[in-house]
């Protein structure tokens, strides 16, 4: 546990989202939307809640755990990898770059460390968290396990799988989060395949739901605080973090349309005058 | 008269279920996850020995695969089963993704393979399997023979490092293997010597390949008998050096022709030693309910076709 205090954060906030910017401009692709709306939870997870350690090794045993299901929101993470210790900051210039260790979705064929499998086809994630979460438990591991989702990926059947089986199995050594921006490719997820009330079918599921702001650093944690006081009592927990896709860029705010796209180069000196470097870019 | 005999007959999947409850009480990291068929795989024993190693996913085989992705984060050695068609076709990106790109330790168990399932007909009879499995890069491929080779590839796996699919069958079958016969993954088994022909089978149909070398041996046609229980990674130099004698191949699989042993070995052939080859797999077909040898016959399947083939092949030098 790190003891970053809240404006700390909020620095490191700045220069991922810059480097999420750089790193889809870099290569002109890329997922900036959900990883500029998630940025306050993974700077949230890796510099403050999670007892992690980025000498990494592939068990973790004796630490915390983080799953990335919906994988194309890559570039947050492997921002807040390299800025946590992962790696160097520098390696984040090769995203998407032929012989690269940070491919366009998260793998761990290259062997970058902090990555534990590989995700991008989605739906998959919560199903290795649960089953990672029940190798903790027969190995008398009390530390936790977090998965990130996305909303849109609320749509795949096996979500539902698991969360019938996380349920099921009491796996309360858990945290879920899903990424409730509302947006997804092809539009609104309201548009798209309305997720209707979420909350309350998670609750029918079995699990234990609280909410949060997911831009807001203060009351995520808070709420992050509060999950983990609800693991160990039977359920698991579900996280549902509602954020704003594009979060920190004005005109990439609350629109599908930054789900998948770089910015050109207007658009990137535009962004980057409305992101203060903090730690130095890489 | 065929050089195996049997007194007993066996399902290769009771094989596995032994094998894993013998897995259990050698190594503690083994854990096993079913999806609703604890029963038909014969994974009952190391349900009871290891209720806290035992995982009931239900009708669930996406999150099973998962699951098992997961628990080996951790060192855990996770086995799942269901049937072959639930086991690959209906999971194959979750395997894609979660299992063999990942490199997972995950051993994929798949009972009620082929057209030996029998009675449920072509929608539980997978036969495209063994192709989806073997292209997946770093999967390691086994499909064994009878009840002894199954227990034994069972017990080999556990000590294997990295994604593996392991693929047995319903029916009753002969166990003609002795119970202490060496087993290697990736390492052909020999059954008969010969040297006119090479019959490469696995599966149910090294039973078969047997029967049709008496049969061929009658005729004045010397068939030597390869076991390839290991479809990847393929014994290439097992193969090549019996073909490099006989100088002709036939291959032996209740598979579709394409994807499966036989174009692993033409594909070896082409490169290495062209020579005639003739393939025994299910021509571009689905399946159908029936009797087990009754749909090997229909399906051109049994030892009388593999005799055809191998006389085909020997008259094509």
């Amino acid at each position: 546990m790190k003891t970053e205090s809240i404006n700390d954060l909020q620095r490191i906030c700045s220069q991922v989202r810059r480097d999420i910017v750089r790193m889809v401009h870099a290569c002109q692709s890329g997922h900036p939307g959900g990883s500029l709306g998630c940025t306050e939870f993974f700077v949230a997870l890796y510099f403050k809640v999670m007892n992690h350690h980025p000498s990494f090794n592939m068990d973790g045993k004796g630490e915390d755990l983080f799953f990335l299901s919906n994988g194309h929101i890559s570039p947050v993470w492997y921002s807040v990898l390299a800025r946590s210790g992962y790696f160097k900051p520098e390696e984040l210039g090769t995203f998407r770059k032929m012989n690269s260790r940070l491919q366009g979705h998260p793998a761990t064929h290259e062997h970058l460390p902090g990555i534990r499998v590989a995700s991008g086809s989605l739906g998959q994630g919560l199903s290795v968290a649960i089953g990672a979460a029940q190798s903790k438990k027969l190995n008398g591991d009390d530390c936790l396990v977090y998965v990130l989702m996305g909303d849109g990926e609320q749509q795949e059947g096996q979500i539902w799988e698991a969360a019938m089986y996380g349920a099921h199995h009491k796996v309360d050594n858990l945290i879920a989060t899903i990424d409730y921006n509302g947006q997804q490719i092809d539009g609104p997820v309201n548009e798209v395949m309305s997720l209707k009330n979420l909350k309350a079918k998670w609750e029918a599921f079995g699990w234990t739901v609280v909410e949060s702001d997911g831009n807001d650093l203060e009351s995520l944690l808070t709420t992050l605080e509060k999950a983990k006081n609800l693991t160990r009592l039977g359920k698991p927990v579900l996280n549902l973090m509602t954020t704003a896709m594009g979060q920190g860029v004005d005109f990439m705010m609350g629109s599908h349309k930054w789900h998948g796209v770089a910015p050109n180069d207007d658009e990137f000196a535009k962004a980057m005058a409305q992101l203060e470097e903090t730690l130095g870019d890489y | 008269m065929n050089k195996y005999s049997f007194t007993d007959k066996k399902d290769t999947r009771s094989g596995f279920g032994a094998g894993l409850h013998e897995l259990g009480k050698k190594n503690s990291n083994v854990v096993a996850l079913c999806a609703d068929l604890t029963g038909s795989l014969k994974m009952d024993a190391f349900k009871k020995e290891f209720p806290e190693r035992f995982f009931q996913v239900g009708i669930a085989e996406a999150n099973m695969i998962g699951l098992a992705a997961g628990m080996t984060i951790g060192g855990k050695i996770p086995f799942t089963g269901t049937f072959a068609n639930f086991s690959t076709g209906r999971v194959y990106d979750q395997i894609r993704q979660s299992v063999a790109y990942s490199d997972k330790n995950v051993k994929i168990c798949a009972s009620h393979a082929g057209l030996t399932l029998g009675e449920d007909g072509a929608t539980h009879q997978i036969l495209e399997d063994i192709g989806m499995m073997k292209m997946l890069p770093g999967m390691t491929v086994i499909v064994p023979c009878d009840y002894h080779q199954t227990k034994a590839a069972t017990l080999a796996l556990g000590d294997h490092v990295g994604p593996a699919y392991l693929r047995f069958g319903r029916p009753s079958w002969p166990v003609f293997t002795a119970a202490d016969r060496p087993f290697v993954i990736g390492k052909a088994d020999r059954m008969v010597e010969g040297s006119d022909v090479s019959i490469f089978a696995c599966g149910h149909l090294v039973w078969e390949a047997l029967e049709a070398q008496s049969t061929l041996e009658s005729k004045g046609i010397s068939a030597e008998i390869i076991n390839i229980h290991t479809i990847k990674p393929l014994d290439a130099e097992a193969v090549i050096a019996s073909v490099n004698k006989t100088r002709c191949a036939v291959s032996c699989e209740e598979h579709q022709i394409n994807g499966g042993l036989g174009d692993s070995i033409a594909q070896l052939l082409a490169a290495h030693l062209p020579c005639p080859m003739e393939m025994v797999a299910v021509r571009d077909s689905f399946g159908e309910s029936g009797k087990p040898t009754d749909l090997l016959k229909k399906y051109g399947l049994s030892a009388e076709h593999i005799v055809e083939a191998a006389v085909k092949a020997v008259s094509r030098k």
